[in-house]
């Protein structure tokens, strides 16, 4: 069970602003269904003041998306569009005294429905730019929100990242991926790389390597998926590799192969290809 | 607030009468069984009798029993003496929607080089035995398929997987840890090899599992130490618990043999009337094979935790396999193996009944939920109306 302060009890038994407004002058939406909670935002604003007059919520989740929905809401009410864009998922945690590490992530949900209601609203549009990098592809979680929500809220760890941004919390293909975006935003060698001995390795060495790899660490993560994986061929730089099971029709197969590419390109420290039969 | 505990499943109520079966272990006797005194001799004589007692209930001889910890060590000791007594046998079989003291374990043994097939269930939750043909070989250490699921009560053959592996001379364990005191178990027609049970499971208390092993089927001991349980499981016996237990299993066999059409009555009752007031939901699993305690119900478009502790403000104690539950941000593996939308996971919710739930109970259950959905779906950005547009987003989603 939770340890949800008495705010978010309430907020959440007893939602504020629950519903659309009428007529909105913009509409924030962000999460899915699929993911397990998402939040559309709507507000009215006062051209004259460019006051935020009116905001109502809609939310799908747990109580605590819920109650950081209904806080939102209340936090933007009567607060200058200016005012508002400065609201962080910090100060929806703390106007309801705080959430468990674990449920942060539905603050930072609150704050990104408001920045796109407020984006929408300016006419920004947020294109979606196709070198964006989706790290997470479980939870659709971009190299850039990872990036930003560390800086903001001091996060060090890949625990604390999932925490926030759900972000790794999936397969878990992309933690090291993760851990190298903190390493780079910290500038610290905190998480200790694997010291890899990166000698020239033979072909028959680098094989048996490579073998190794996918029995010990990859396929038994697939198989508890459901799926398995048969290493094909070698050829060259090139390992050529056959998808069972379930891995055959998911949808995050061409994922779970980059995940391997890069695992076996970090141990072997060549130019590893990794390609489906 | 009376608390309406149907959370069953998960754990149950220490009886009364086992309460007062076990504290006499805990004041006057509380001798080592292992002593030469009769002080301590004495609790030998009772943990034989409990033995007896569990024994009694799934058709047993007493020295079939092993007491363990907990049905997670059941598993686990299962597992690992399967594969020690077995040398040269490298694979094991078992499902997808296993608990996770099997399907860890065997992630565990797959570092030590070991491979395990998961068999995969179709949208009931039921496993196909031509797959389970297809997994095994003369390589097959141990195949380990759940008696009935903890999430939505399916009940596996596991009478005719039985047969099927006997006849190719292959081990075969079975966690009956959700079964015991559910439905009669019968290991003299079953064809078995090992069975978990847990004690926290059917109203004695936490901390005391069974691993029933056939006679003649080779065992490796798991805990290492002294001779207690012959050799089978080390360490100064839990006594008092295993009195409880024993206790346990002669009130379960008590409440078998009154039948438990009534509990599977009020159960179809609780589902019927939630099917009836909730448009938008489905119960998951097989209801033709199924506990008759369980049901796991999907709501569409909410979320479990938040119906659970709208349940939790009028005392009803329910779980879910929602993401926000889990612990993880992932939601049920058992749900998900039977390719249950995400949608429908999200908002599920499982009751189970003990046979000591009132008529009173459940119906308090169909007054409060149906109000509690209709108020959280008022909440929700999606509905029925809504659906088109969130289908596109999965599309969406699914092309790239």
């Amino acid at each position: 069970m939770w340890e949800y302060t008495d705010k978010v009890k309430e907020y959440f038994l007893k939602p504020r602003n629950v519903g659309e407004v009428e007529n909105p002058d913009a509409v924030g939406e962000v999460g899915s269904i699929v993911c397990g909670d998402a939040l559309k935002l709507s507000i009215k604003v006062d051209r004259e003041t460019n006051r935020i007059v009116d905001a109502k919520f809609q939310t799908f989740g747990c109580a605590s998306a819920i109650a950081s929905s209904s806080a939102l809401t209340e936090l933007v009410k009567g607060k200058t569009l200016e005012e508002a864009s400065k609201i962080t998922n910090q100060d929806i945690a703390e106007y309801l005294g705080g959430l468990p590490d674990e449920k942060m992530h539905c603050s930072v949900m609150g704050m990104e429905a408001l920045e796109d209601a407020i984006n929408k609203y300016r006419g920004v549009k947020k294109i979606l730019r196709p070198e964006e990098n989706i790290i997470c592809k479980c939870f659709d979680v971009s190299e850039e929100k990872i990036r930003k929500t560390a800086v903001e809220n001091s996060l060090k760890t890949v625990e604390e990242i999932t925490h926030y941004t759900k972000a790794g919390g999936g397969c878990g293909m992309c933690v090291p991926e993760i851990e190298q975006i903190l390493k780079e935003v910290w500038s610290v060698q905190e998480i200790k790389e694997r010291p890899v001995e990166k000698k020239k390795l033979t072909n028959l060495q680098r094989m048996a390597l490579i073998q190794d790899v996918l029995e010990r660490e990859i396929r038994p993560k697939l198989q508890a998926d459901g799926g398995d994986l048969d290493l094909i061929d070698i050829e060259g730089n090139r390992v050529i590799v056959g998808l069972r099971g379930m891995c055959v029709d998911c949808p995050m197969g061409s994922m779970t192969i980059k995940g391997i590419e890069e695992r076996l390109r970090d141990v072997t420290g060549q130019d590893i290809a990794v390609v489906t039969e | 607030m009376k608390t309406i505990y149907l959370d069953n499943n998960a754990t149950t109520r220490v009886l009364p009468e086992v309460v007062e079966a076990m504290l006499p272990f805990y004041t006057d006797l509380y001798g080592n069984a292992s002593s030469m005194h009769s002080f301590g001799g004495q609790v030998h004589g009772r943990i034989e009798q409990a033995r007896a007692q569990v024994a009694e209930l799934i058709g047993a001889e007493p020295e079939e029993i092993v007491f363990t910890g907990c049905g997670s060590e059941s598993d686990n000791t299962a597992l690992m003496s399967a594969v020690e007594c077995n040398p040269g046998k490298r694979r094991l079989v078992t499902t997808r929607v296993e608990h996770s003291a099997i399907l860890n374990f065997c992630k565990h043994l797959a570092v030590k080089g070991f491979h395990t097939t998961y068999l995969p269930v179709d949208t009931l939750g039921r496993i196909s035995m031509d797959a389970l043909l297809e997994a095994i070989d003369d390589q097959t250490a141990v195949v380990s398929v759940m008696y009935a699921n903890n999430e939505t009560g399916v009940v596996f053959p596991i009478e005719e997987i039985g047969k099927l592996l006997r006849a190719r001379g292959i081990l075969f364990h079975t966690d009956a840890v959700q079964v015991a005191g559910k439905i009669p178990i019968d290991v003299k027609k079953l064809p078995v090899d090992m069975l978990s049970l847990s004690g926290h499971k059917l109203h004695a208390p936490k901390g005391i599992g069974v691993l029933y092993v056939r006679k003649g089927v080779r065992f490796c001991p798991y805990l290492i130490g002294g001779h207690q349980e012959r050799g089978r499981r080390a360490g100064t016996e839990n006594v008092a618990s295993i009195i409880g237990l024993g206790k346990a299993c002669e009130l379960a066999k008590k409440e078998l043999a009154k039948g438990t059409a009534g509990m599977a009555a009020l159960r179809d009752r609780l589902e019927k009337a939630l099917l009836e007031r909730c448009p938008d939901a489905v119960v998951n699993g097989d209801r033709e094979s199924r506990l008759p305690n369980t049901t796991s119900v999907s709501f569409e478009y909410v979320e479990g935790e938040a119906i659970l502790l709208r349940l939790d403000e009028f005392g009803i104690c329910a779980s879910s396999g929602s993401a926000c539950t889990s612990g993880s941000l992932q939601p049920s593996h058992v749900l998900r193996a039977m390719g249950i939308p995400y949608t429908a996971i999200h908002g599920s919710v499982r009751f189970s009944l003990s046979s000591y739930t009132t008529p009173t109970e459940i119906d308090r259950v169909i007054e409060v939920l149906p109000p509690i959905i209709r108020e959280l779906r008022s909440y929700s950005p999606f509905g029925r109306d809504k659906f088109e547009q969130y289908l596109c987003r999965i599309d969406g989603a699914r092309a790239d």
